[in-house]
């Protein structure tokens, strides 16, 4: 199989390595060959965060280039924006409709850019998720991430039971079942 | 349970931190550094068979090692790049002394400067004291190479050093698990001639250190880590460490020299190389070490004419500048930068707010209050180094006089101040400065993930001990002046301030309030904004509180979820508009 490119972007605290790891570990219960590059230090500190996760048959380089990847989640609408044009011609972006505004915004010095979605959906094929509103109806605003790897799950290559299990051995014990209801409202019927 | 054969994800430093285990070492010491840290964290999970420290700062991590090497038992230390620059002195004269259990160093490198204050190239720090080098390419070798290193160390009686990048570190790929091989410790015999570095016994050691070089530099050429992939012969080119996955994406049809000894280098086998290629590239990250003693034997070499020195290199740009071809995609969208900022809740942040207010500069440090340096809080002038700023606000001092620095404040984290900020103080009460010091002190080592030292109470190893007291500490040093205060305490801190820049001697404030992520942290309460009582002033969103925003109507608003209930918005605001709700309990 071709190497498989995704691509987690959003701010700091989100929590995209986790979502990375589940990836991961679903790509390695396919059996493929995984590669998974994340940030630490200074940058998780609330800043633009990146995280790659490439699978296939046998993995070189453990990053995504730009115009290379085949689905793109973006937990924040500015940070789609801005790594967008990472994705490939034909490739899927999958964007948490929540606005995070960036220290240079609040201070004044630069401005939110308006219209965001509407220009996403005029450079590639886009999946607007509203995860916090999911992830409130469930009870726990906390999951929004799980809501939106759900989203994603439709477009990658695993089945839905897989899924489950991956997620099941990757969150705290104690969050199995939210989780897991997270994951089935991003991923719907 | 068996575990040979397992195979695992696993990051680049838990690898590193697996190739010891299995490689029998016995002790491990470090001071926690983007990219290094999780070695020494995955390390303490085998607590069983591995004693490993968290250590005051890179110098005494490495004497530690040196110590348990020079006692016969395998034993590993790691650092971030600067680091090293710490480690330095140690490591120079260890190299002339050699091993008696191996001896291996792990040298973090950042190119890309994602979490660090410069992008050093510790190869060259290897060169000059006459170390050899391994570097791994992905986690796999990562693992295999630490083993290997510790080998090596043995077999030529050299400290190693393994090289990574902050890539490699944190990028997770599948490892095979091997078994721990226990090794007996060697006997310690008295040998002054290599472990007494004085004169008459350190001319000797230079010569047999340049002599091992010389035979390693020759086994270099036979090494099965050092291998030739030939392919199509018109493309050439020699790499290593995570170059090497770029290379393979980029020019997958390319013949490829991959060394996994990046210092020294084998002659021979490079020359072969270049003798049976068309055009040979040097594909290395930084700086141009291999490539510049490639072309220093007479071999043609394309290398830095094309390749930057700054940053990380993809696959992208070896496409672009060794195949002229660019990948086509849309042009990057022009958006708002988001630089990593202070947390919700953050001490530094109340701490700065004051230091702002009083329109004072601060001689700042390394950890997360680098962050004080930029908008909103603009109040940190100077970072260089760990334990700099202290010692620099004393150089200020005795150039321009006591009047330059009666508006500057020295700030250090508390973990700063135990790796090298205590000698910076102790200087300035010696040689009669009269600076103003603030330990930010929030009970851990914050930047790297909350790591624990000397004056949290915990060991890596998870012993609670007795922790050092840097109140007492600060006295015994005959200081007169030494304060602690609630570093959300903005008043007391403000009036503190005001009495002791006036003061002709030297003050600590020790400003405390643990971490706002520690898990151990109990946010304080809830902070809300009335709306009918926001006069929209704005003074709540001064200190740029990632929680805080303004509605469309100018009026403050809290994030719910993001609030830790710090209370510093409630002290600014002089309308009395934000409620506080204590936590119960």
């Amino acid at each position: 199989m071709e190497t498989k490119n995704i691509m987690i972007v959003g701010v700091g605290g989100q929590g995209t390595l986790l979502t990375s790891r589940v990836l991961g570990g679903i790509a390695r219960e396919g059996g493929y060959d995984v590669k998974i590059s994340e940030v630490h230090g200074m940058a998780q500190r609330g800043g633009s965060v990146v995280t790659f996760v490439r699978f296939g048959d046998q993995v070189a380089e453990p990053i995504v280039e730009e115009g290379q990847a085949d689905v793109l989640i973006a937990f924040e609408r500015l940070e789609a924006l801005r790594y967008v044009h990472f994705l490939k011609k034909d490739g899927v972006l999958i964007v948490n409709d929540q606005k995070i505004e960036p220290m240079t915004v609040s201070a004044g010095m630069a401005e939110y850019p308006e219209g965001i979605i509407e220009r996403l959906q005029g450079i590639c094929s886009t999946i607007v998720v509203n995860a916090q509103e999911e992830a409130k109806k469930l009870g726990n605003a906390k999951v929004f991430n799980t809501v939106v790897i759900g989203a994603a799950a439709r477009h990658l290559p695993f089945p839905r039971e897989k899924w489950e299990t991956v997620i099941r051995s990757t969150v705290p014990p104690k969050t199995v079942e939210i989780n897991l209801a997270a994951f089935h409202a991003g991923f719907g019927e | 349970m068996k575990e040979d054969g397992v195979q695992q994800m696993m990051l680049g430093n838990a690898a590193i931190a697996r190739g010891a285990y299995e490689a029998g070492v016995k002790v491990s010491a470090a001071y926690p550094g983007t990219p290094s840290t999780e070695i020494s964290e995955n390390i303490a999970a085998y607590k069983d068979v591995i004693y490993s420290e968290w250590s005051p700062n890179e110098k005494v991590a490495t004497e530690v090692a040196i110590g348990a090497s020079i006692s016969g038992v395998r034993a590993l230390v790691s650092m971030k790049h600067v680091g090293v620059n710490v480690a330095a002195d140690p490591l120079y004269t260890i190299s002339y002394c050699g091993v008696n259990g191996g001896l291996v160093l792990v040298a973090a490198d950042d190119p890309g400067i994602y979490s660090s204050q410069n992008e050093q190239d510790s190869r060259m720090v290897a060169r000059a004291a006459m170390v050899p080098v391994l570097e791994p390419s992905d986690s796999q070798e990562a693992k295999d190479f630490t083993k290997l290193a510790f080998a090596f160390s043995e077999k030529y009686d050299t400290p190693v050093m393994v090289r990574t990048t902050t890539r490699l570190a944190h990028s997770q790929g599948l490892v095979s698990l091997g078994e721990r091989e226990e090794a007996a410790d060697k006997p310690y015999v008295k040998d002054i001639r290599k472990t007494v570095m004085m004169p008459m016994n350190a001319i000797k050691r230079h010569l047999a250190v340049e002599k091992r070089l010389h035979m390693m530099a020759e086994d270099a050429n036979t090494m099965e880590i050092n291998r030739i992939e030939y392919r199509d012969k018109n493309i050439g080119v020699i790499t290593g460490g995570i170059p090497y996955q770029y290379v393979r994406e980029a020019l997958p049809e390319a013949s490829v020299l991959k060394l996994g000894l990046v210092h020294p280098l084998p002659r021979k086998l490079i020359e072969e190389f270049a003798a049976s290629v068309k055009t040979l590239y040097v594909v290395e990250e930084l700086e141009p070490v291999m490539e510049e003693q490639i072309k220093s034997w007479g071999i043609s070499v394309i290398g830095k004419e094309i390749f930057t020195v700054q940053g990380e290199y993809s696959a992208n740009l070896l496409r672009e500048k060794v195949l002229g071809t660019k990948p086509e995609y849309s042009p990057a969208a022009e958006v708002p930068a988001r630089p990593p900022i202070l947390c919700p809740g953050c001490p530094h942040r109340s701490v700065f707010s004051v230091l702002k207010k009083l329109k004072l500069h601060a001689a700042g440090d390394i950890g997360c209050y680098t962050l004080g340096a930029v908008a909103p809080l603009s109040v940190v002038d100077t970072t260089i180094c760990m334990g700099a700023s202290i010692s620099s606000l004393h150089g200020m001092e005795k150039a321009r006089g006591r009047e330059f620095i009666k508006d500057w404040v020295a700030v250090i984290g508390d973990s700063t101040f135990l790796h090298t900020g205590v000698n910076s103080l102790m200087n300035m009460v010696y040689n009669q400065g009269t600076g103003t010091v603030i330990i930010l002190d929030n009970s851990t080592t914050g930047m790297t993930g909350h790591q624990d030292h000397a004056a949290t109470g915990k060991t890596l190893m998870g012993d609670i001990v007795p922790a050092i007291d840097l109140h007492k500490l600060c006295g015994a040093m005959g200081i007169a002046h030494v304060y602690e205060v609630d570093a959300f305490d903005t008043q007391g801190l403000e009036k503190l301030l005001k009495e002791e820049t006036a003061r002709e001697e030297v003050s600590v404030i020790i400003a405390k309030s643990p971490c706002a992520l520690l898990k151990t942290t109990v946010p304080r309460g809830k902070c809300r904004v009335i709306p009918e009582v926001c006069k929209k002033c704005g003074q709540c969103l001064v200190p740029g509180c990632p929680a805080m925003t303004k509605d469309s109507e100018g009026r403050a608003v809290i994030d719910e979820v993001m609030c830790n209930g710090c209370g510093l918005c409630v002290q600014r605001c002089p309308f009395e508009a934000i409620s506080f709700t204590p936590n119960a309990g």
